[in-house]
């Protein structure tokens, strides 16, 4: 801004004031500015002053002065968003405030060493923010200026650290925390997502899709990491044999929350109405069981998934443009992922697939599209899968469920 | 932005694309290669030369999709290894250095 509509640093403090901004800080909720403000005047950054002065300036226009380009690295084109400032002249310190797109480890299992090396090598060429994750399940360092960015992907991949997708590529993978937290996991979350990403890494780092393509990996049909919505190809976990049923640990639980609770909040929930009370405890007709989980969320003492345990994949979830949003529908119903034989067989299977969807697919059409576009037929020929009886939109009700309890 | 070369002046955006695409010479090209770091030799040329076919034809740049395809094809290799070579002629992207070489606009588009 010029001195006359900003005097920079006129108020004898480093950040310039900025009326309308201030007031996001005044609602119940923590916002960003007051961590920005933090950052800022312990950083002395001029970069995250311009960017403030610039939203500041924005509020006040109602308009967006962000554009994109082009930033690499070296054997990358993917991994940095662009933003350059459009009203350069007005605001020189937001000049340049471009994102580093960072993959998270499986499950997000980060050691602080590893994260406090990344912050002092982001403080050192860029803003210091960090954003814990983006909506594309990266970690988003943002705010570089471009003559800085190789230097800082330079130092952050010799401590380990990889640049993420961003275009029409493989995308960075996420899953949720697995069988390292979690008893309803029903595959190694951690070790698929690890082993695919790894397999594909090439197509994360070098865009040349027709359009994105996402993997989610999720432990169980709760599906913490919404793979069904957000990802092309969803992993998610399931079991093939019966849940498991603890009659003793029912009782206790009627004991501590009341037979109305058992009735109201389980077996009344229960989307195919599988279960029925028996004398003290309940029975689970296993056919009628969808694997929705409430159950067994509601009662993860008493209840438990089943010991034969694999994932199913679905395709074609995603938001919208073009058709809109879509949910994942299922395209194979059971697979084992357990020994590293299984594993490749599904990496081998995603590869036809990947290929199938390269081959037909029109410019900036996702793979659920394609698949709607030319039929479901059609694709299980092109990527040699059998018909199964299981890959219907809605298999009874909806297997989806949650519910409160 | 502009630069002078042979005692010719050539208006660029500003990243350093061409904006007359008339203008383009084999010199240019050179000139623009030296720039990004980049020696040129055959099979680099081999890449100008397509896109600037391509353009010439479509009056878009083609996606990378199809270059990665045509390379695989003319080099009678797998597309997984085209990309890779394609990155190792053009370390920051395609579509960064060679449309720039090949005096093409800036790529739009989602990257």
């Amino acid at each position: 801004m010029s001195t006359k509509d900003n005097p920079s640093n006129s108020n004898g403090k480093f950040l310039n004031p900025t009326p309308i901004l201030d007031d996001l800080e005044k609602g119940p909720w923590p916002s960003f500015l007051t961590g920005f403000k933090k950052l800022a005047e312990r950083t002395k950054k001029t970069m995250i002053r311009g960017v403030l002065d610039q939203l500041e300036y924005s509020y006040k226009t109602k308009m967006g002065y962000w554009k994109g380009g082009l930033v690499s690295v070296v054997g990358y084109g993917a991994g940095i968003i662009t933003r350059y400032s459009l009203i350069q002249d007005k605001i020189p310190e937001a000049k340049e405030f471009h994102t580093m797109r960072l993959q998270p480890p499986p499950g997000l299992h980060y050691n602080t060493k590893m994260l406090r090396e990344l912050c002092d090598i982001w403080e050192k060429h860029g803003s210091g923010i960090v954003c814990m994750h983006g909506q594309t399940g990266d970690l988003m360092l943002q705010g570089v200026p471009e003559q800085n960015v190789q230097e800082c992907f330079d130092e952050l991949n010799r401590k380990g650290w990889d640049l993420g997708g961003a275009g029409a590529s493989v995308r960075t993978g996420a899953s949720c925390v697995g069988p390292a937290r979690c008893d309803d996991s029903c595959y190694d979350t951690l070790k698929v997502h690890y082993e695919v990403l790894k397999h594909f890494t090439g197509l994360v780092h070098r865009p040349e899709f027709p359009y994105k393509l996402k993997f989610k990996f999720a432990g169980c049909p709760n599906d913490c990491v919404n793979s069904i919505m957000r990802s092309d190809i969803a992993f998610i976990g399931t079991f093939r044999d019966a849940i498991k049923v603890d009659n003793a640990e029912v009782k206790n639980w009627v004991q501590k929350n009341g037979m109305d609770s058992l009735v109201n909040n389980v077996i009344n929930r229960c989307p195919t109405k599988a279960i029925t009370l028996k004398g003290e405890g309940i029975e689970i007709e296993d056919k009628d069981c969808v694997r929705c989980m409430h159950c067994i969320n509601v009662m993860s003492k008493a209840l438990s998934i089943g010991s034969d345990k694999g994932l199913s994949l679905l395709m074609g979830g995603k938001s919208h443009l073009k058709v809109g949003s879509m949910l994942g529908s299922m395209i194979v119903p059971f697979v084992k992922a357990e020994t590293d034989e299984d594993i490749e067989n599904l990496i081998e299977l995603l590869e036809r697939i990947i290929e199938w969807w390269d081959d037909n697919a029109f410019d900036h059409e996702r793979l659920g599209e394609t698949i709607e576009r030319v039929s479901l037929k059609e694709f299980l020929k092109g990527v040699e899968l059998e018909p199964d009886i299981n890959m219907v939109n809605t298999p009874r009700d909806n297997p989806y469920f949650k519910a409160e309890f | 932005m502009s630069f002078e070369l042979n005692g010719k002046s050539y208006e660029t955006d500003e990243d350093g694309y061409l904006l007359d695409l008339d203008l383009w010479s084999e010199e240019v090209a050179k000139f623009l290669a030296e720039k990004e770091d980049i020696q040129m030799d055959d099979k680099h040329w081999e890449i100008v030369n397509f896109l600037r076919e391509y353009y010439r034809e479509y009056q878009i740049a083609p996606a990378i999709k199809i270059l990665v395809k045509e390379i695989a094809a003319r080099n009678e290799m797998q597309k997984k290894d085209a990309s890779a070579f394609l990155y190792d002629l053009f370390p920051n992207g395609p579509a960064v250095q060679a449309c720039k070489i090949a005096g093409l606009p800036k790529p739009t588009g989602c990257v």
